[in-house]
């Protein structure tokens, strides 16, 4: 019901990006849904990737600052209002999100979307009680590989 | 949990160590006939002493108490610099056994020199150093600290073996290495700069290894100021108890100093370093308790004896007795160097200032640099601080509000603008030696 996200601090160079990236796929590790969220001086690259405990310990021996934090990926209807129902929805039980972003699914007509809640627990409870298919982990991250 | 191990005063310190002892009569009389001896011999074998003595009109002959100390002509880091490489020897170079230089940040190193008694002073006050943190024979000592040129290797070398410890001459560098001989030889004591003892601490948490559950239970740090919070984190860390000493290669090296089990404050081995605290505008005397420049003379200096040596270094002397039994007396411990402060717009910053604000955000004192820049004009400075697992946060509003927490923190202690800038760890220059605290690049 909830996956586990990496986040890594990048300071904001061009081309730094690329290197946890490049690191991960030495190493093999798919990288199956990402956002970068960043400011004029640093930036947060946030992975969502199948073994993510290798991941987050390869990435943090080759010296990055890395976080794990408990994201829930959302199905929605891939159509216009699919997002806007869930987001009503989230308000109306008071949820805040933090931020969110896609998780591409290679089902036509249906799109999975990362949500970074306050409270995790308690947003999959409303929000499977409203309704909406929160996603397993497994057959989610089974599913794009 | 810290590893309780040292020695109290009543017991098992080495027989070196009873100068610390000596009653203040006793004390006073033996710095008394020592300078006076050390002022004869510089006068009569060192030009400049003897130059600037008969300038000021005095002769060996005045010094007839140890307050007359405060008529003698100071000596600075410049009159080193101009008397290189031999000027202030006093000894024939048949008599030197040993010469060692420092790597003047600015232009030539200075060169320092040593008669065999010479020699045999500095492993005494080394063996003191030691017996002072708590090591006896049967230690195993890495020392870390650079064998060469710099004093800190060897000073710290014959010490340890003269109180009978095994002592590892690991030198500095390789860190990977240090860690290998640190597990593998059942090392209980280490001698490094503090800085570089926390790349080791660094390094050692990313292959894994927890210095706490090793044997270490001592570490010998010196040759830089560190702060308290740098101390604690050390300590908890480390699982060890981290001594402060201190020297200075224009004086002997290291052994001009160390801490006691208390912790508190500096033994001086004044019975070789005669110690004046003074107002480094003025240069007059200031009583025990003020702080000001530390000034050092040495008493029993054969090759290169110097007279009222401007360390630079800020202080004060504490003037109560210690707990440990030792009489000698202690300075606190030096925080800031008055050459390490810099002026930005006018305003004196030490970099302990900035150290306080990062510590009272953060809790540990993180990796930092204070760049200075000129644009238009107009100084900048900005400070650079390492993300640390800790403060690190999968939202850009929690990193935002650390970084501004930083910044408020420094401004308000310093009363000037700063930039504050989050950067990866390890992307700050960490010479394994000193910590690079400052770079200035005005172009002034
Ligand atoms: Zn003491």
């Amino acid at each position: 019901m909830k996956l586990q996200q990496i986040s890594v601090f990048l300071e904001n160079r061009s081309g730094h990006l690329a290197e946890p990236l490049d690191l991960l796929a030495r190493e093999g590790i798919n990288i199956l849904g990402l956002s970068l969220a960043d400011t004029a001086e640093f930036g947060i690259l946030r992975l969502i990737v199948r073994d993510w405990g290798r991941a987050e310990s390869l990435l943090r021996e080759a010296g990055w600052v890395v976080k794990l934090t408990e994201v829930v990926p959302v199905d929605v209807e891939d159509h216009p209002g699919g997002l806007a129902a869930v987001l009503r929805s989230a308000g109306e039980a008071d949820l805040k999100i933090e931020y969110m972003y896609a998780f591409s699914l290679r089902h036509p007509g249906r799109a999975a979307l990362i949500f970074r809640f306050a409270e995790p627990d308690r947003a999959v409870a409303h929000l499977t009680r409203a309704g909406f298919r929160v996603l397993e982990a497994e057959p989610l991250l089974a599913a794009v590989e | 949990m810290l590893k309780e191990r040292w020695n109290d005063a009543a017991g098992g310190f080495h027989p070196a160590s009873a100068p610390d002892f000596l009653p203040l009569e006793r004390l006073r009389e033996v710095q008394l006939r020592r300078l006076r001896a050390v002022v004869q011999r510089a006068y009569d074998h060192v030009d400049l002493v003897r130059q600037r003595m008969q300038e000021k009109d005095i002769t060996p002959q005045d010094i007839r108490d140890l307050s007359d100390i405060a008529h003698l002509p100071f000596t600075t880091k410049a009159d080193l610099r101009d008397t290189y490489p031999f000027g202030l020897f006093a000894s024939p170079m048949g008599e030197i056994v040993r010469l060692h230089a420092s790597s003047g940040t600015t232009g030539k190193p200075i060169v320092v020199a040593y008669t065999r008694e010479d020699l045999e002073v500095w492993a005494e006050v080394m063996t003191r150093t030691f017996a002072s943190c708590g090591l006896h024979r049967g230690d195993i000592v890495q020392n870390a600290f650079g064998y060469g040129l710099f004093t800190g290797g060897l000073g710290a070398h014959y010490g340890a073996e003269a109180l009978g410890a095994t002592v590892i001459p690991v030198s500095g560098g390789n860190t990977e290495r240090q860690l290998m001989v640190m597990q593998d030889f059942n090392v209980t004591a280490m001698c490094a700069t503090p800085s570089y003892f926390l790349h080791i601490l660094d390094r050692a948490a990313d292959m894994g290894i927890d210095l706490r559950d090793l044997p270490l239970h001592t570490g010998v740090f010196g040759a830089e100021p560190w702060s308290d919070a740098m101390r604690r984190r050390i300590e908890m860390e480390a699982g060890i108890r981290a001594y402060d000493i201190y020297g200075l290669s224009e004086i002997i090296g290291p052994g001009v100093a160390s801490e006691c089990s208390e912790q508190h404050g500096l033994h001086i081995f004044e019975d070789h370093f005669y110690p004046e605290v003074i107002d480094p505008d003025t240069g007059e005397p200031l009583p025990d308790g003020v702080e000001g420049e530390l000034v050092l003379t040495t008493l029993s200096k054969q090759a290169m004896p110097i007279l009222r040596y401007r360390t630079r270094d800020i202080t004060r002397i504490i003037p109560e007795t210690c707990a440990c039994g030792r009489t000698t007396r202690r300075f606190q411990r030096v925080g800031r160097r008055s050459d390490d402060m810099f002026i930005i717009r006018g305003v004196n910053v030490f970099p302990s200032q900035v150290e306080a604000a990062l510590l009272q955000v953060e809790g540990t004192l993180p990796h930092y640099q204070i760049i200075l820049t000129r644009d238009n004009g107009l100084d900048q400075m900005t400070v650079e601080v390492e993300v640390t697992p800790e403060v690190f946060s999968d939202q850009v509003r929690a990193l935002e509000d650390v970084r501004a927490a930083l910044a408020k923190a420094i401004e308000h202690i310093l009363g000037i603008r700063v930039g504050l800038r989050l950067v990866e760890p390890r992307s700050l220059a960490r010479s394994e030696g000193k910590a690079r605290r400052v770079i200035d690049r005005r172009d002034i």
